[in-house]
């Protein structure tokens, strides 16, 4: 099929800027990505027509908006190929899914010497919330190591496991280098000794088709604002029989049964989990973004973007001094790099000016980081929307970036 | 010239990429270590101070960006001879600087002015203020790294 990258773009309002004088080249899609004009539209819409509370008025307006809220949860359960939309909980984020995991299932399941199994690949939201648990419980948190070019050693991830591995946390896909983690097998390794996982999906989602039943696991994270849907809004999946078993994460209204002084019964999954008035336009939003997604199909986006990521690491490796930092044989569309001699923050800086925006830094992700003996990295992540025009201008600039580090 | 070169001038280049007094000291009388938490840059900052409460010797070693490696390494070089109640002053000053307006004077930070460009990049500013910030934690003798945040 023809992609049909002009439609795509210009469903991006946000891309037909300039910045500092040039056309806006947007490469910080692993931070989080624009926004198309039907999520713009939807969150507009809901605001002008029918805002009001979910799950409780009887009036019309609650209603359409409680069932566009549901809706939404809906189009995420089939999104991810989920049993059973009551296996759904909506929440902040990934950061906030894996807080939830981490402190209701944790706290609840785990104790002292038991064993947490993450890897070095992990963004700081899958190691911070197990450490805690980990203080809390007396539990060890163990480390899977990753090779050379990014990848996670199996081997050594197998012999990790053992009976006292209680709980593994692994990313789907690497935010600092793109890594394509084998979940699938880690699942059914992680399963064999008895451990439950969580996948940490927020890098996977907007590129690599994901399937919870194929994959197996018993937990999955998503963040909406790296799906083209609004900030503040992401899903938490969870085996209906351990949301069943697990006891809340916040008090509030709208998670409850019954309310006395004596004693609370809890609403039923999902709801149980959702406390307080939840975010209902990044709900709706979310729902409106993966219908986009869909529309355009996660094979072909992954297609286009393995294509741009193709045509710029074949750029890098004939880059002079330019060495690129996670080389794994699946990956999706990140060019992690650091240039000989040039801090990537300068050439964030330098870049910037020429209207083009990519990430430097650690990437919330350190040990990432102390395992390559880099402090930083620059990394340029491409989405649906980029063309090899943004690719070219990237090159550009590291070509002035040379040029300003080389003047004296 | 534009706000890029102005930021990039020669000097910074020179001073980034090529630092003076860039190593350890082996014996100092006040040492620190500054950390920024936002992108990581590392500092530590070695400085001998006479009964006279005059710097005589400072260096500095960590990694960072041109920006903090320049401010660093000019930095090392503006304080040598400088007594702490000077070093202190040139510090108010310096934050100053790269904070406020560029168009005030800070006429006794010398060959430091070239730094002031910085200003008109709010993403930066700490990258230029790192060396500042742990020359006043090795004043104080802080065992915990000074940082940015």
């Amino acid at each position: 099929m023809n992609y049909p990258i002009e439609k795509i773009r210009a469903d991006f309002p946000i891309l037909d800027q300039n910045i500092n004088g040039h056309p806006l080249v947007y490469l910080d899609n692993a931070a989080t990505t624009q926004k198309p004009n039907c999520v713009i539209d939807a969150v507009a819409h809901y605001y002008k027509h029918l805002n009001s509370n979910v799950h409780r008025g009887v009036h019309s307006l609650s209603e359409q908006a409680t069932a566009a809220y549901e809706e939404s949860r809906m189009t995420i359960k089939e999104f991810i190929n989920a049993v059973d939309v009551r296996e759904i909980v909506f929440c902040r984020g990934t950061t906030e899914a894996i807080n939830l995991v981490a402190s209701s299932y944790g706290r609840a399941n785990l104790t002292k010497g038991d064993e947490i199994l993450i890897s070095t690949l992990e963004h700081h939201s899958n190691i911070v919330p197990w450490q805690l648990l980990c203080e809390q419980t007396g539990a060890i948190l163990k480390v899977a190591p990753i090779n050379d070019k990014g990848e996670i050693v199996l081997a050594d991830y197998k012999r990790l496991l053992s009976e006292k591995t209680k709980m593994v946390a692994v990313n789907h896909v690497s935010n600092a280098l793109g890594t394509i983690n084998p979940v699938q097998e880690m699942t059914t390794l992680a399963h064999s000794v008895g451990a439950k996982i969580l996948i940490d999906g927020a890098q996977a989602l907007a590129t690599v088709p994901v399937d919870v039943q194929a994959i197996g696991c018993d937990f999955y994270t998503g963040s909406g604002h790296k799906l083209f849907a609004p900030t503040g809004i992401g899903f938490l999946f969870a085996r209906a029989e351990l949301l069943e078993a697990m006891p809340p994460y916040h008090g509030g209204g709208d998670m409850i049964r019954q309310v006395t002084f004596e004693k609370t019964t809890y609403a039923p999954i999902p709801y149980k989990f959702e406390a307080g008035t939840p975010n209902i336009v990044g709900a709706i939003g979310l729902g409106v973004a993966i219908d986009y997604i869909n529309s355009i199909g996660r094979e072909n986006i992954f297609a286009h973007e393995h294509m741009l990521l193709e045509y710029a690491t074949e750029k890098a490796e004939a880059e002079k001094g330019m060495r690129i930092i996670g080389t794994a044989k699946h990956k999706t569309s990140v060019l992690s790099f650091v240039l000989d001699g040039i801090h990537p923050h300068d050439m964030g800086t330098i870049l910037d000016h020429q209207g083009i925006a990519i990430r430097t830094g650690h990437h919330c992700a350190m040990p990432v980081m102390k395992f390559f003996k880099v402090p930083a990295t620059a990394r340029a992540s491409f989405s649906l929307y980029n063309t090899k025009a943004d690719v070219d201008a990237l090159f550009v600039g590291i070509q002035k970036i040379k040029e300003m580090f080389a003047s004296e | 010239m534009n706000e890029l070169q102005e930021l990039y001038q020669e000097v910074i280049i020179d001073h980034g990429t090529k630092p003076r007094n860039f190593g350890k000291l082996e014996t100092c009388s006040h040492q620190a270590e500054g950390f920024n938490p936002l992108c990581g840059d590392e500092l530590t900052l070695f400085l001998d101070i006479d009964e006279n409460n005059i710097i005589t010797h400072i260096k500095f070693e960590g990694q960072g960006c041109a920006i903090s490696t320049a401010s660093a390494s000019l930095m090392t070089q503006f304080l040598v001879g400088k007594t702490i109640e000077e070093a202190e002053q040139a510090m108010h000053e310096f934050t100053a600087m790269v904070t406020t307006s560029p168009n005030e004077e800070h006429s006794r930070l010398g060959k430091l002015k070239i730094l002031a460009g910085v200003n008109k990049y709010p993403s930066r500013v700490k990258c230029a203020s790192l060396p500042w910030h742990t020359l006043l934690a090795a004043l104080k003798n802080e065992t915990e790294a000074a940082s940015t945040e």
